[in-house]
């Protein structure tokens, strides 16, 4: 186990990094936000052409740059830091997680260069309006026609659902058990509508199907460990965001701390401020040390990745979220106006800290991984 | 071959030809330091042979897979020989080092005081030279091992008038003398792991000074960073080798003592690794509420290992150790507390009973009763947030109220002199 990122991964996080300070600052996060799509296709295609980013982590036999779990988390964590808008995570982490899991070799062909390239945009829709992020809560349907199969049912919490051209949808056979389909965005029968999300920065759609046709993307006796395991390796994926945007609320604290007089003094040398702020940094530290982790392990393929991926998104949830509320706390006034940046992150804290499961979804789960295996 | 191979390779060659399992434990540490061998990392001149300490775990290999003995390592020991290598002249190096070495000589540190705990540069023992010898008065206090110890790394004010960090100097002392009288310091979990200390009238020779008058502060920092690695070199050098022979007899007689006051620090931790199996085994893990706990305490501890991790790859990396270390002691604290909660959720009302009554004849007692001392001892939680704050995010010091001569300076009642 590598604790430690090599030369070549820290000269890519700061490419990443340069990238990213360049092209969103909050100015264009706060632009980006107020529109319907939520991305900017300039900066998409920079960063899925000539960055690559989009194929960091697909093989290269399918268009992509065939990094693995570490450099994918290095973006998620610089884009969680810049508070990055763009259907990334949906496309390149939790569809493309899916495809290398459960789709079959034509599927992968077909799909999977499109995504590393930016110009076909997945998602991934499981979780319906009962708000389940496991398969349990699958119950829309897909029945047999003379073309594929026929689906029936609402997807509700899906990222970037009404911008996807492609979407993979999680449903349940008639015959039982689950499989993995692949819809066209705008495939007859499949209403979408963007719902009304408390972070703006990322954008949450329902998906309505009424007899849509779809396509089966793989075997479906492997949808469901498919599904177990891409939901495990976007979920840290996810974890290293968390800490990125945990990072910059912690940086933004302690800038404004060393800045804000009071009494005659910085507010940054009151004891009550100063310890605030190391307990937030041993906080932020904590959660990195799992999301990185756990990122390693999915590297070299570790098999306790279920534990693993429930640490790391426990952690992160509860630390991104406390991280915020504290941010706020040492702004006082000023960071509970719409014009301060920090509500920004506080918002994307809020609506990370529930996608794929809240930190007691991960705790009881993390517990359940260790009875399994004692 | 890499380095470790052609080191393993000479140190297996250097035991094959030397070691001697009939031999006195003494007599054969002397060896060791002649060699090079018991301390490598040392300088040449200095017993060692000047390698790098990554190497060392590859060289107590070798030592175990013979059933070699090594030199005397656990205690204040190495904290002093580490300040003595790092401050000490050539003349205190010759007279101590060897004999810190073979076992021969124990050690204390007389740092903290009755009335300057976290305020430790506030310390007013006071050593006042008579123009033969330093005459020292006061009472120093939290000293492990003070009743076996033969020689003292002590921290008294040698001038009121300067600034408080700039009076203090840094004295070894003779512990066997009448001047010093050492009375042991019963602890709330009942152990009685530390000692007070009296000075009226001890006298400490010159030459036994370390650095100038007024070095003391930095010396005492240099004693300070390496006790903060101390409890892994608890860990690592706590075991008994389990072999039979009179040199093992010898050797485990030695760790035995050195060992007895810190025999409740695993306690001290919170032993999170009972709190799974004592789940499964009261059938408390059925509770959803207890399993969450129990997942909050399971994942901190883990992500404290690989905080701790983290800190170790980037210091073999060439980064000197920095306020890492306060970041582990702060989490350590965390992880103990949340280990008591979790024992006292898995034990219910047997939490209220101690010794033999006590789950685990008393292990969980003492849990619950010794976690306290987590977040004080070795600097307190509020200092390493003090520490984190200005030396890691570069945050402003809180303004001070003790500058100017420490004569001046308010003290604790009955300690101003």
């Amino acid at each position: 186990m590598q604790f430690i990122l090599t030369d070549e991964q820290t000269q890519f996080r700061d490419a990443v990094q340069r990238f990213l300070r360049d092209k969103s600052p909050t100015t264009e996060v706060r632009r980006l936000m107020e529109t319907e799509e939520g991305f900017d296709r300039q900066v998409w295609e920079q960063m899925c052409g000539d960055l690559g980013l989009a194929g960091i982590h697909i093989p290269e036999a399918y268009g992509g740059l065939g990094f693995g779990m570490v450099e994918l988390g290095i973006v998620m964590e610089e884009m969680g830091q810049a508070l990055y808008c763009s259907p990334y995570f949906a496309s390149a982490v939790l569809a493309a997680n899916v495809i290398l899991l459960g789709a079959d070799e034509r599927h992968r062909e077909l799909l999977l260069p499109g995504i590393a390239a930016g110009t076909r945009i997945a998602t991934l829709a499981v979780t319906e309006p009962d708000g389940r992020w496991d398969e349990g809560g699958i119950t829309l349907t897909a029945r047999p026609a003379a073309d594929g199969f026929t689906l029936d049912g609402t997807k509700k919490f899906v990222l970037d659902g009404c911008i996807a051209n492609t979407v993979i949808v999680a449903a349940r056979l008639a015959a039982g058990g689950i499989a993995l389909l692949l819809v066209d965005g705008d495939a007859e029968g499949l209403t979408r509508r963007s719902l009304n999300t408390l972070d703006d920065t990322r954008k949450l759609a329902e998906l309505n199907f009424s007899g849509v046709q779809a396509t089966l993307l793989g075997p479906p006796t492997e949808a469901s460990a498919a599904l177990a395991r891409g939901g495990d390796l976007s979920t840290i994926a996810l974890a290293n965001e968390m800490v990125g945007g945990a990072q910059a609320l912690l940086d933004s604290a302690v800038d404004y701390a060393q800045m804000r007089m009071q009494f005659g003094r910085l507010i940054g040398s009151f004891q009550s401020i100063k310890h605030k702020c190391a307990e937030m940094l041993l906080d932020v530290e904590l959660a990195k040390s799992a999301a990185y982790y756990a990122a390693e392990a999915a590297a070299e393929d570790d098999p306790e990745l279920p534990a693993l991926a429930s640490l790391s998104k426990a952690l992160a949830s509860e630390v991104y979220m406390a991280t915020a509320a504290e941010c706020i706390q040492i702004h006082g006034g000023i960071g509970f106006t719409w014009d301060q940046d920090t509500h920004l992150w506080f918002k994307r804290a809020k609506s990370s800290e529930v996608f794929l499961g809240d930190a007691n979804f991960h705790r009881e789960r993390y517990i359940q991984c260790l009875e399994a295996t004692a | 071959m890499s380095d470790e191979q052609q080191v393993r390779a000479q140190v297996r060659a250097w035991l094959e030809a030397n070691w001697d399992k009939n031999a006195t434990l003494v007599g054969w540490r002397n060896q060791l330091a002649d060699s090079g061998w018991g301390v490598p990392h040392w300088p040449e001149q200095w017993y060692g042979r000047g390698l790098p300490v990554a190497l060392n775990t590859a060289i107590e290999e070798e030592f175990a897979a013979v059933g070699a003995v090594g030199v005397a390592k656990v205690g204040i020991r190495m904290l002093a020989a580490a300040t003595l290598l790092e401050h000490g002249s050539d003349d205190h190096k010759k007279r101590f080092l060897r004999r810190i070495l073979t076992g021969e000589d124990n050690w204390c540190q007389l740092f903290s005081e009755p009335g300057s705990g976290s305020d430790l540069a506030g310390a007013t023992t006071r050593a006042d030279f008579d123009g033969e010898r330093w005459v020292v008065n006061g009472q120093k206090v939290w000293t492990t091992s003070a009743h076996h110890a033969e020689w003292g790394l002590v921290l008294a004010r040698t001038d009121w008038d300067l600034p408080k960090h700039q009076g203090l100097s840094f004295f070894v002392i003779d512990m066997h003398q009448a001047g010093i009288e050492v009375q042991p310091l019963r602890q709330m979990n009942g152990h009685a792991s530390f000692n007070q200390v009296f000075f009226t009238d001890a006298t400490i020779a010159p030459e036994n000074l370390l650095g100038k008058p007024g070095d003391g502060w930095k010396i005492a920092m240099t004693t300070l960073a390496h006790e903060r690695r101390g409890a892994d070199a608890l860990r690592r050098w706590g075991r008994d080798s389990g072999l039979a022979g009179p040199i093992y007899d010898e050797e485990r007689a030695e760790i035995a003592t050195v060992i007895e006051p810190y025999k409740w620090y695993p306690q001290r931790a919170g032993r999170v690794d009972l709190a799974m199996p004592r789940a499964s085994d009261t059938g408390r893990i059925q509770d959803p509420a207890l399993r969450q706990d129990l997942a909050r305490l399971l994942m901190l501890s883990q992500a404290a290992e690989w905080t701790a991790q983290r800190a170790r790859a980037a210091q073999e990396q060439g980064k000197p150790q920095g306020p890492e270390g306060s970041l582990g002691k702060l989490a350590s604290s965390r992880v103990a507390r949340a280990a008591s909660l979790v024992h006292t959720g898995i034990s219910g009302a047997d939490s209220m009973l101690s010794g033999a009554d006590s789950p685990l004849d008393g292990v969980i007692a003492e849990i619950l009763v010794s976690v306290p001392a987590t977040s004080i001892a070795g600097g307190t939680d509020e200092i390493q947030r003090n520490i984190i704050s200005e030396r890691v995010l570069g945050m402003e010091r809180e303004p001070r109220m003790d500058g100017g001569p420490f004569r001046d300076v308010p003290k604790n009642a009955g300690r101003s002199r």
